[in-house]
């Protein structure tokens, strides 16, 4: 027994020391440098709760968290969405599935970074894709990335451009619905749309519940694309956040504090602020899913 | 009702094939534009087939920026990582596996709950203890955590350990072998797919990272192609040629890989999403 303990602990020890240093420390580390004031040059100072009280007077906070929040609440169920309607589509054992399924997940193995370059470029106000398709049928192509009340919109779509791993899991999980669920239902006279209701999401519910999750803790932490829409020289100034501050995202305000202006501790309070809402938010679609997640037998 | 069905198949068929279209498009507009010239880049209207095919564009990419030096310096981190990953992930999930031991019960859920814990929140700390050791700057910062495996990469394995039979090992146990050796001989050979998808999952999400390099490579001859491309962005954010032709050719090693890769990947991606 003993031995068996000694033989655990070696394999797992990489991870062990792992969790020790890159996570539990640095956790309980930025939980007390926001409570202090210190840039990267001189050591921290306890300030007791003043980051936090900067924070809520911090009307560019307020605007990262509205960003932030909009973008999770929006692009999470419509990438769910459209994931799920592409995974049902494809899973009607259509012929060529493979092309298909090949098709629609490339755009995703693309760097962030050359997606962000592309859709920029296909988003351009004048010589862009979109707004050249828009011309040819005569309607007015909207200034997409520099117009505040539809940049984060355009981040939405250049999301779904890019939502082939939900898709990849959603069709694999649906090919495991087992048939003779939909073959006894069936004799029972129910038709698709109540097959789909009855069976295939309570089927897939907890696969739906874990991107649900994996996907609005993605979205919280929403970065590069925002950084590099905001790098465009016209708009490029350290600490920008793109047009009145549209595209500030909450880890890019975070950066800027921590990077830009050596305000450690105050981006340390931000930390901490981001853990405990991605706490709540992860604890609270957990308690809801007692109603609508359905664990099978095994 | 048969003619109804197929009705059904072909509605079914011209919607997939629209979503593909939708799918394809930015990246053939991406190839198209890296073969214009800046004057007809800037015409209007929009011109989809370029006039004359401006090869030069690729070339040029070479010479603006040190794509090169870039390249050769994200494939170095790449490796490194996938190394790295190779090294720890199985190593762990081996642990919380096929080893009785009475840590592994309390493993595996921390692994999971490090999973759904944001990256800004151990940022800064992570930042100050490498500044310490004097190794921002290198490639060192990149490197090093990836040799403690990362919580999906586990996650994935110990998926995939679970469906080996621990028949297998007890057979080997009684016969005398140790812990490592039935590691090295039976468990590495036997989960090389799995392996293999978390080779391809730490290339592409390495290749990709840019909020690590970010962070610690402030001298642009360290620069990987992520920085290098945003710096190039900022610089000649007008030459959309030039752009969209660094662009392909950043994505390109991605793109090969995938298609020879193709199985793992889905194999890969479906043992993070289902079983859990």
């Amino acid at each position: 027994m003993k031995k068996n303990t000694f033989v655990g602990l070696a394999f797992a020890s990489p991870w062990l020391l792992g969790f020790l240093v890159f996570t539990l420390y640095p956790l309980l580390a930025s939980f007390y440098y926001s409570f202090t004031s210190f840039n990267i040059f001189q050591s921290p100072e306890f300030v007791g709760f003043a980051n936090y009280v900067e924070l809520m007077g911090d009307d560019l906070f307020w605007k990262s968290v509205n960003n932030t929040l909009y973008l999770t609440v929006v692009s999470t169920p419509v990438n769910l969405f459209f994931s799920l309607l592409l995974a049902l589509l494809l899973n009607t054992k259509v012929r060529g599935l493979s092309i298909y399924r090949t098709v629609y997940y490339i755009p995703t193995i693309v760097p962030l970074a050359a997606t962000s370059l592309l859709w920029m470029w296909i988003l351009n106000p004048q010589y862009g894709l979109l707004n050249g398709m828009l011309g040819m049928l005569g309607l007015p192509g909207p200034n997409w990335l520099a117009d505040p009340g539809l940049s984060k919109f355009s981040l939405v779509m250049m999301g779904l451009w890019a939502s082939g791993n939900v898709m990849i899991i959603f069709l694999a999980s649906l090919q495991e619905v087992p048939q003779s669920l939909y073959e006894s239902s069936q004799i029972d006279g129910a038709n698709k749309w109540r097959q789909f209701w009855s069976i295939t999401i309570p089927t897939i519910s907890p696969i739906i519940l874990f991107q649900l999750i994996m996907q609005v803790i993605n979205n919280l932490q929403y970065f590069t694309q925002a950084y590099f829409v905001v790098s465009s020289s016209a708009l490029n100034m350290p600490g920008s956040g793109g047009p009145e501050n549209s595209l500030l995202m909450y880890a890019m305000y975070l950066y800027h504090n921590a990077f830009i202006y050596f305000k450690m501790g105050k981006a340390s309070a931000m930390a901490w602020i981001l853990f405990i809402i991605a706490g709540i938010i992860t604890w609270l679609i957990f308690r809801s899913s007692k109603k609508w997640v359905t664990y099978g037998g095994d | 009702m048969k003619s109804s069905k197929r009705k059904y198949s072909l509605f079914v068929h011209c919607l997939l094939v629209l979503a593909g279209i939708a799918f394809l498009a930015p990246f053939v507009w991406m190839l198209l534009t890296s073969l214009k010239s800046l004057e007809e880049i800037s015409t209007f209207p929009v011109t989809i087939w370029p006039e004359t095919f401006l090869w030069r564009n690729y070339s040029d990419v070479f010479e603006i920026i040190p794509f090169a030096k870039y390249f050769l310096n994200t494939l170095y981190v790449t490796l490194a990582s996938v190394a790295g990953q190779l090294f720890a992930a199985p190593l762990v999930a081996y642990s919380i596996t096929k080893i009785e031991w009475s840590g592994r019960k309390w493993i595996f859920p921390i692994v999971i709950a490090t999973m759904l814990l944001p990256f800004q929140v151990t940022m800064i700390p992570i930042y100050m203890i490498f500044k310490d050791m004097g190794l921002t700057g290198s490639y060192w910062p990149l490197i090093i955590p990836t040799f403690t495996g990362a919580p999906l990469y586990i996650f994935l394995l110990r998926q995939f350990f679970m469906s080996i039979p621990d028949t297998i090992i007890q057979a080997a146990r009684i016969d005398g072998a140790s812990e490592s050796r039935i590691y090295v001989t039976i468990i590495l050979p036997l989960c090389r797919p799995a392996l293999a998808a978390v080779a391809i999952f730490t290339f592409l999400y390495t290749w990709s990272d840019f909020m690590g390099p970010l962070l610690y490579l402030n001298n642009a001859d360290k620069y990987t192609l992520t920085l290098g491309l945003q710096a190039f962005l900022a610089e000649h954010y007008t030459e959309w040629g030039l752009l969209m032709a660094a662009s392909a050719l950043f994505t390109l090693p991605l793109i090969i890989m995938f298609f020879f890769a193709q199985k793992q990947f889905i194999e890969g991606i479906t043992l993070t999403g289902i079983k859990g």
